[in-house]
């Protein structure tokens, strides 16, 4: 049952991308009629199936990379959704829903992978670390995302040709989101962070940060805080915001990569 | 049923033109009372704003002259607006009416106040109750096409004038202009109009510098701003996050490293410069700064010129939207038109079969199953015959102009009553009662000319006051 409540979000999210590519060529309007309430009717099977999930193995951590990409998926669309409330911009949809699309299709073709039979998956630190990472994954990307968007933004207002085939909020606005984003984020990457960093202690001893997945997250936490700061400190935007952000959000799919290579993060039984 | 539509508007007719046939509000419910008493003319509305004065009617018979009425009403030669009078009949009035709701016969295309104006007038003409089933249903659609071509096409959604361009661009760089700071360098006539403009928007705190600090007190005073001595400007223009400059300097006042201090000392927050001097006071470079933004007058020009441009091509999308609703309409009002001349007609024939059937019936005896369906068959068969030729000459007549003439044959021949025509419709009245009125109403008719300077002066008084509606 969780499969099929998961194929059906990804209906819903393939609806919300389908307008939110046709946004490109239309009134940003016409895709908030369609996209969001097909994003709300997805985060709700999704949050089914993961709901389903969780009973069915006992735990709350996920405890295969599919249902990983699954709560992936779902906490980067509720994030989204939560900046939609807010700010009523769903340009950052352009980027937030062929992402939240691919990781839930890839979850959702069902061919299970190889599970994780570590007991530590039953802790429950595990799942706070997990959670809370991607939860500032998420935030991270939209702000990602958002600094894709000023810089077209300003590109536009620079050129003085402000075309018409994409709609995008005003400039500050989508600075704002991109700033929030990474406030909202860095908590959580860096509470995240730090219950890892409790269980891998006590189970790994003092040497886990040389685990690469360990060595790139701190990598992403590391530019996470510089972007911060050089907004905070001297309000870095635009072109200089956008490359360390872009360093960021490759760092930290190389860290998702990182599974692959990573011993601490295989969880594959004792 | 036949509208027509005369009318001036800022194309046909100057303004010395429209003021005199301009109807003032005050006087507006009177006018289509008027209007809608006037011989010949079933429903009325009139339409007079500053840009045009539109009466439109639903007249019984295709003859009917609304100029009679402008003599009458404003006690004027017609003759005199010949070159400037355009009349629509028809398709062309339904036309016309639909393009102004939408605002495509407006002096700028894709205006919205066009729509409330009609609206406002229908909903006199409503009041007095000048307005019928036909009108009615016309104005109704008028609104209904102005909405669709609102919603579905641009038209109305881009800045057509260099100030509005200003605050549209303001806008998309700041989103809310609530709070924002407006730093005006030199006065002009067009800085201070885009001031106006931002702070319609929202901006607040206004700054005034020019070279002859007097003047900048005064313009400080009229927008409740603060002058600042013109040596003091780079030291203080970094607190505006809009800079209107507008001076007679001969070299750019802010150049490139200005835009650096600048940038600096308000960390990175994005400035937005609008040069409308000639020759310019931003040096261009401003603008390769990541946060600046310089947009000269030509820049500005390019957008209202790029936004006209795209409201024309949008004019011809709400164009093919109103002649889709148009040919719509049209086919509703013909099957309207006709519907119950052709359902009466049936049900009189009916009648008649189903007497001669009864008178038959005693004569005919006991007749079996098979012989009463014949009989049923052949009956039946008869009358629609007889009525293929008279429906089909009604269907085609419909629209045309000639169709009160077939309608009106037609219940003749077949002696069919008024009363039964319109069942349920009191509103719209026999070929009866339209000549006589149209034979009355000719009588009726006032001589041009008579009482004339009596009537003019209170007449144009008003019209004064109208004008800049």
């Amino acid at each position: 049952m969780p499969l099929l409540w998961l194929r059906v979000a990804l209906v819903f999210y393939g609806l919300g991308l389908v307008y939110a590519l046709l946004a490109l060529a239309r009134k940003a309007e016409s895709l908030a009629k369609v996209a969001m309430p097909a994003l709300w009717l997805g985060l709700t099977f999704h949050f089914v199936s993961l709901a389903e999930l969780t009973l069915e193995q006992g735990h709350l951590t996920p405890s295969t990379v599919h249902h990983s990409e699954s709560l992936l998926a779902f906490l980067i669309a509720a994030v989204f959704l939560a900046f939609w409330v807010k700010y009523k911009t769903v340009s950052p949809g352009i980027f937030v829903f062929p992402l939240v699309f691919v990781l839930t299709l890839a979850a959702a073709i069902g061919q299970q992978p190889q599970e994780f039979t570590s007991p530590l998956l039953r802790k429950g630190w595990i799942f706070v670390h997990v959670t809370l990472i991607f939860l500032g994954y998420a935030a991270l990307f939209l702000s990602f995302v958002t600094s894709m968007l000023y810089l077209v933004q300003e590109r536009r207002l620079k050129s003085k040709n402000m075309g018409k085939w994409l709609r995008l909020p005003p400039l500050q606005v989508i600075d704002e989101i991109g700033y929030r984003a990474l406030l909202l984020g860095f908590p959580f990457m860096t509470l995240g962070l730090i219950a890892g960093a409790i269980v891998a202690q006590e189970q790994f001893g003092a040497g886990f940060f040389r685990d690469p997945k360990i060595a790139l997250s701190i990598m992403v936490w590391v530019i996470y805080m510089v972007l911060l700061f050089t907004r905070w400190s001297a309000g870095w935007r635009g072109r200089r915001a956008a490359f360390l952000s872009t360093f960021a959000f490759i760092a930290a799919v190389g860290t998702w990569a990182a599974n692959y290579l990573s011993g601490t993060h295989r969880f594959l039984g004792p | 049923m036949t509208f027509v539509l005369i009318g001036v508007n800022h194309n046909s007719a100057p303004v010395e033109v429209r003021e005199q046939l301009a109807i003032p509000e005050s006087r507006l419910a009177e006018a289509i009372t008027r209007l809608a008493q006037f011989p010949g003319v079933e429903e009325g509305m009139i339409l007079s704003t500053c840009n045009r004065v539109e009466l439109i009617a639903n007249v019984g018979n295709s003859s009917v002259d609304l100029r009679g009425f402008l003599r009458e009403y404003f006690q004027t030669d017609t003759d005199l607006l010949a070159g400037h009078l355009y009349e629509y009949r028809e398709q062309e009035a339904m036309r016309h009416i639909f393009r102004v709701a939408a605002s495509l016969d407006s002096m700028i295309v894709g205006e919205p106040q066009v729509l409330g104006q009609v609206k406002a007038a229908y909903a006199v003409a409503c009041g007095v109750g000048a307005l019928h089933s036909q009108l009615h249903a016309l104005i109704s659609r008028a609104f209904a096409v102005a909405k669709r071509v609102r919603t579905e096409t641009a038209i109305g959604s881009s800045a057509v004038s260099v100030a509005s361009a200003a605050v549209d661009l303001a806008t998309q760089i700041f989103g809310s202009l609530a709070g924002k700071h407006i730093y005006l360098v030199g006065a002009g006539k067009m800085s201070e109009l885009a001031a106006r403009h931002l702070i319609a928007g929202g901006a607040e705190a206004i700054f005034v510098a020019n070279r002859t600090h007097a003047r900048a007190l005064s313009l400080a005073e009229k927008f409740q701003g603060t002058a600042i001595r013109f040596e003091e400007l780079h030291e203080t223009a970094d607190r505006a996050d809009i800079v209107i400059t507008s001076t007679g300097s001969p070299y750019a006042i802010f150049r490139r490293e200005h835009g650096e201090r600048f940038l600096h000392r308000r960390k990175n927050r994005p400035m937005f410069f609008i040069d409308i001097a000639v020759p310019r006071d931003v040096d261009p470079e401003m603008n390769k700064l990541d946060g600046i933004f310089v947009y000269d007058i030509d820049d500005l020009q390019a957008v209202v010129s790029a936004n006209v441009a795209s409201r024309e091509r949008e004019a011809a999308r709400a164009h093919e939207i109103i002649e889709a609703e148009l040919q719509r309409f049209i086919a509703r009002l013909q099957t309207q038109e006709v519907a119950p001349t052709i359902i009466s007609l049936q049900e009189h024939l009916e009648n008649i079969r189903q007497a001669e059937l009864d008178r038959a019936r005693g004569r005919l005896g006991k007749l079996t199953a098979e012989q009463e369906s014949a009989v049923e068959a052949l009956t039946r068969g008869i009358i629609n015959k007889v009525l293929h030729t008279p429906i089909t000459a009604l269907k085609n007549a419909a629209g045309d102009a000639e169709s009160n003439t077939v309608i009106d044959h037609v219940r003749r021949i077949f002696n069919l009553t008024p009363r039964n025509l319109n069942p349920g419709n009191s509103d719209s009245q026999g070929p009866g009662t339209k000549n006589s009125d149209l034979k009355s109403g000719n009588a009726r008719r006032i001589p041009i000319g008579r009482s004339r300077e009596k009537q003019e002066e209170p007449v144009r008084e008003e019209e004064k006051k109208a004008t800049p509606s």
